[in-house]
């Protein structure tokens, strides 16, 4: 196991060298640059010039590209254009709130997904399953920023939800690790975490309709196979009662993929944040991408883009150790 | 599993109870958040952002976001007075030219402490000129925007961008005298001297917490604990903190300040980038105030019973004409850039696609601006007479490349591709044939246009930082630029005189002259000045909107 682990460690090492070459090589293409960037409206060809040989932009990339490796390998991606804070002091400020939003995003789509999957197939051909294939497919179709406009438009005023933001402005919480609702918890700050549970509904509902509208279909599409096995038959015969037979054999051996998709469905979690983080305000490691796209802010892009591809390399790596530790002729594969 | 089974009763008795639960959670955010709104006597005001601070030491600041909060809490030796770009006392209760405007003296208020209780007097003053004009490091000097505009260089200058410096000393006659002698006079004093940057900041605090620390930071910059924690002003605010996670700066109000005692208690900027957002969260109750209202929602806001506070316009947009540029020397005679002018139908631009309070332009600089004339040639609609021009220029068959920006929105031009859509229409109807070419904002346009001048025509436009027509035509035709492709020393020369001519009628005069030469010459053609706007809530009272996007919270109150 331990020689497996360390030959997957190691494939991931060139995997996000290569990455890192492309961020760089990609966002040193772009016109404009850092100096500009930096200066703002005011910027002149002849400051733009200036702050390029002050900050070294002037020098060949090949050598730049190496002075960032050499920074980034200590941990060092230099410092926000926009807010003149260290990047990786930004990622842990903003990532809680990702964290808090993917986590409740998750919980939304297994609580409903799993449900309705199952229903669905119980009753399949039928108008409860017709109803729910239909809600899937919008669920898959509609884009998250405009059913967030929509749900903001449409739905916040009436539930009484605020429509964004990750607190009411000006709420005077105290913040120790930046996950508002422990925070709340561990301060007994209660309506500070009642307050942060309200910002949080609709923007993990955006999130969630993609995962939600996966893992109802999969979890459909799994039922329906165990359905037709012969042990379900076999178990039928037994005299077992229904609710015993759905529960033990239909339901424990259907979820079986539909575990493996809510794995993958977390790693494509991050990309969905991006939008509703930005539609919301909701001031996460995707808003803080969105802003950096906007305002063309490199060092943060560089890190992020680069922490973003190290998440997705370490939930891949992880789900490969699962299906090692599952089924052991992977690991000799 | 059993015994969790809970009865039907249980089960509704616990539903009833949760319930219970979270309605008296509710009520207590309603109330904590009541307090919040209007506790005290003076209560809370928050104010939405359009963008992250950066830091909060004004000299190494250049842009508005960081100015609007630096302003509450630091004083300039000058200010504007609210509502206008006239000058008027702040710290310094009086300020005096020698003839030969070389020399500046102030005469301070009394009696005035920083927030951390420290006094304010001419050796305060004194350290604050000596700390910008002796600032060492490239990286510090490279992030002072405005000392190196205005004052030219430093004691040491670690740029070869930099020139000779402007300041000399400051000497501290007595607590309540400070002079300060310059190499030269400066055109762009005393107006300058209300610039955010020139705030006066406590010397104590800038040694205690390291100010003139900045390091390069990969392709950026830090700053010291002092610009991100504890900077220091007379203003009448001081800095209370900055939740970089919920984006919220949180001031107070600073009880040292005998100058301008703020109303409010609290005073917080919410950071909301999205125009719309912003929207909705006023509308919602959330903020009670935010920047720059999409001109097109103004009858909206306003039909909801928001204010929305039109500014006097202080920029200016313009239409570019380069000289060098892929027309080659068509565009170097005069009569084709006339017939360019003559051909805009600049009224009815302005009048149906620009914001109310927007106004014609006729030259480059504003009308609030000293300097400003109304004596220049004018160039009215005149399709015949710009036909004529093209003729007699024998530039009828004349095809132009015509650069404009995408993505983005400026307060002098709310809407780039209206704009290019109404001049080019204006150009093809006296025959000129225009090439479209649009480019992202940061993703070319600027680098195509002013640096290597690609185009023949482009939109661009400017909004002031002080009173001085210098900041305007200065900035725009003080020298040889890829932006205009034209060398016309005579007028360089003319703008540098003016620049170093002594404050006061002179230096006003010396502008207009200027100001002449240019509608002449015709470098490039001024559209419009455009207002930008400011809207509050219905219960703030007492927020004045400002031509220089300098408004001060001190007299707002909110019911």
């Amino acid at each position: 196991m331990l020689r497996f682990l360390v030959r997957r460690l190691l494939q991931a090492i060139p995997t996000l060298l290569i990455l890192s070459i492309l961020v760089f090589a990609w966002l040193r293409s772009l016109p404009g640059g850092p100096a500009a960037a930096l200066l703002g409206d005011k910027a002149t060809p002849e400051k733009i010039a200036n702050l390029n040989h002050v900050l070294g932009l002037d020098q060949p990339v090949v050598i730049q590209y190496f002075k960032f490796l050499g920074r980034a390998l200590t941990g060092d991606f230099g410092a926000s254009l926009i807010s003149t804070q260290p990047v990786m002091s930004e990622i842990g400020t903003f990532l809680p709130a990702t964290i808090e939003l993917g986590i409740s995003a998750m919980i939304v789509a297994v609580v409903i997904g799993i449900p309705a999957g199952y229903l669905s197939a119980r009753y399949r051909g039928g108008a409860v399953d017709n109803v729910i294939i239909v809600l899937t497919l919008i669920g898959v179709a509609v884009p998250v920023f405009f059913l967030g406009y929509m749900m903001q438009d449409v739905l916040a005023g009436p539930l009484g939800l605020p429509s964004q933001g990750r607190q009411t402005a000006g709420l005077d919480a105290t913040s120790i690790t930046n996950f508002a609702i422990l925070d709340g918890i561990m301060t007994s700050e209660w309506d500070a975490v009642w307050d942060a549970i309200k910002h949080l509904i609709l923007p993990a509902f955006a999130l969630a309709t993609i995962p939600l509208a996966v893992i109802t279909r999969i979890t459909r599409a799994s039922v329906l196979e165990v359905l037709n096995e012969d042990f379900i038959r076999t178990a039928n015969s037994k005299g077992l009662t229904q609710p015993v037979v759905r529960r033990r054999h239909v339901l424990r051996n259907g979820l079986l993929p539909v575990v493996t998709t809510i794995g993958l469905q977390t790693g494509a979690l991050l990309g969905g944040a991006v939008l509703t983080e930005r539609v919301f305000n909701f001031r996460g490691l995707g808003f803080l991408l969105a802003e950096g796209i906007e305002r063309r802010d490199y060092p943060r892009l560089q890190a992020l883009l680069l922490f973003g591809a190290l998440v997705y390399v370490l939930v891949n790596m992880l789900v490969d150790v699962s299906y090692g530790i599952i089924d052991p002729r992977v690991r000799v594969r | 599993m059993q015994q969790l089974r809970l009865t039907r009763t249980r089960r509704v008795a616990l539903i009833g109870l949760a319930g219970a639960l979270a309605v008296s959670l509710s009520a207590c955010a309603e109330s904590k958040r009541d307090e919040g709104a209007g506790g005290g006597s003076g209560g809370t005001m928050i104010f939405g952002a359009a963008g992250n601070p950066k830091l909060f030491d004004p000299i190494f600041n250049d842009e508005g976001e960081t100015f609007r909060i630096t302003r509450q809490i630091f004083d300039t030796l000058i200010q504007n007075k609210p509502g206008t770009a006239d000058l008027e006392a702040s710290l310094a209760e009086k300020w005096e030219p020698s003839n030969d405007g070389k020399t500046w003296t102030f005469s301070l208020k009394q009696g005035v402490k920083f927030s951390d209780g420290t006094p304010f007097d001419a050796t305060a003053v004194c350290f604050n000129f000596n700390r910008w004009y002796n600032m060492k490091g490239a990286a510090a000097q490279s992030q002072m925007i405005y000392y190196a505009d205005v004052f030219g260089g430093f004691a040491k200058n670690e740029s070869d961008d930099y020139s000779d410096p402007v300041y000399k000393s400051c000497e501290a006659k007595d607590p309540a005298t400070a002079v300060v002698n310059l190499n030269k006079a400066k055109g762009a004093f005393p107006a300058a001297f209300t610039l955010p940057s020139f705030a006066m900041q406590s010397p104590a605090a800038l040694q205690q917490y390291k100010a003139d620390e900045v390091t390069q930071s990969g392709d950026s910059f830090t700053y010291s604990e002092y610009a991100n924690k504890h900077p220091v002003g007379t203003g009448p605010f001081k800095f209370d903190s900055w939740d970089q996670g919920k984006g919220e700066i949180t001031l107070s109000k600073n009880d040292t300040s005998p100058t301008q005692t703020a109303k409010l208690d609290k005073l917080i900027f919410k950071v909301i980038p999205d125009e719309n957002a912003r929207k909705q969260a006023l509308k919602a109750g959330d903020i009670q105030g935010y920047d720059y209202p999409a001109p097109a929602d103004y009858g909206l806001l306003r039909n909801e019973g928001e204010q929305v506070l039109v500014r006097p316009p202080f920029n200016v947009l313009y239409l570019g004409i380069n000289q060098s540029g892929p027309a080659g020397d068509k565009l170097k005679d005069p009569r084709v850039r006339k017939a360019l002018a003559y051909g805009v139908n600049r009224e009815q631009f302005v009048k149906s696609k620009l914001p109310e309070g927007a106004e014609v332009a006729t030259e480059f600089v504003p009308k609030t601006i000293s300097g400003y004339t109304d004596e220049v040639t004018k160039y009215p609609f005149d399709q015949q007479k710009a036909k004529q021009l093209l003729q007699e220029a024998g530039a009828t068959n004349l095809t132009l490349k015509f650069y404009y920006p995408t993505e983005v929105t400026r307060p002098y031009m709310p809407n780039p591709a209206d704009v290019f859509t109404s001049i080019s229409e204006d150009l093809k109807a006296i025959g000129i044939k225009v090439e479209a070419v649009a480019k992202p904002w940061n993703g070319g346009y600027k680098d195509d246009v002013q640096k290597f001048g690609k185009q023949d025509l482009h939109l661009l436009g400017w909004t002031g930082d002080y009173n001085d027509a210098g900041n305007f035509v200065g900035t725009f035709f003080g020298r040889k630029k890829p932006e205009f492709g034209f060398d016309n020393p005579q007028l360089f020369q003319a703008l540098a005189a003016a620049d170093a001519s002594p404050a006061g009628d002179a230096h006003a005069k010396a502008y207009q002259e200027v100001n002449k030469q240019i509608m002449d010459y015709l470098p490039a053609i001024p559209i419009s000045y455009g207002p930008p706007a400011i809207v509050v809530g219905p219960k703030v009272k007492g927020l004045v909107a400002s031509p220089l996007t300098d408004e001060r919270f001190n007299t707002v109150t909110v019911n």
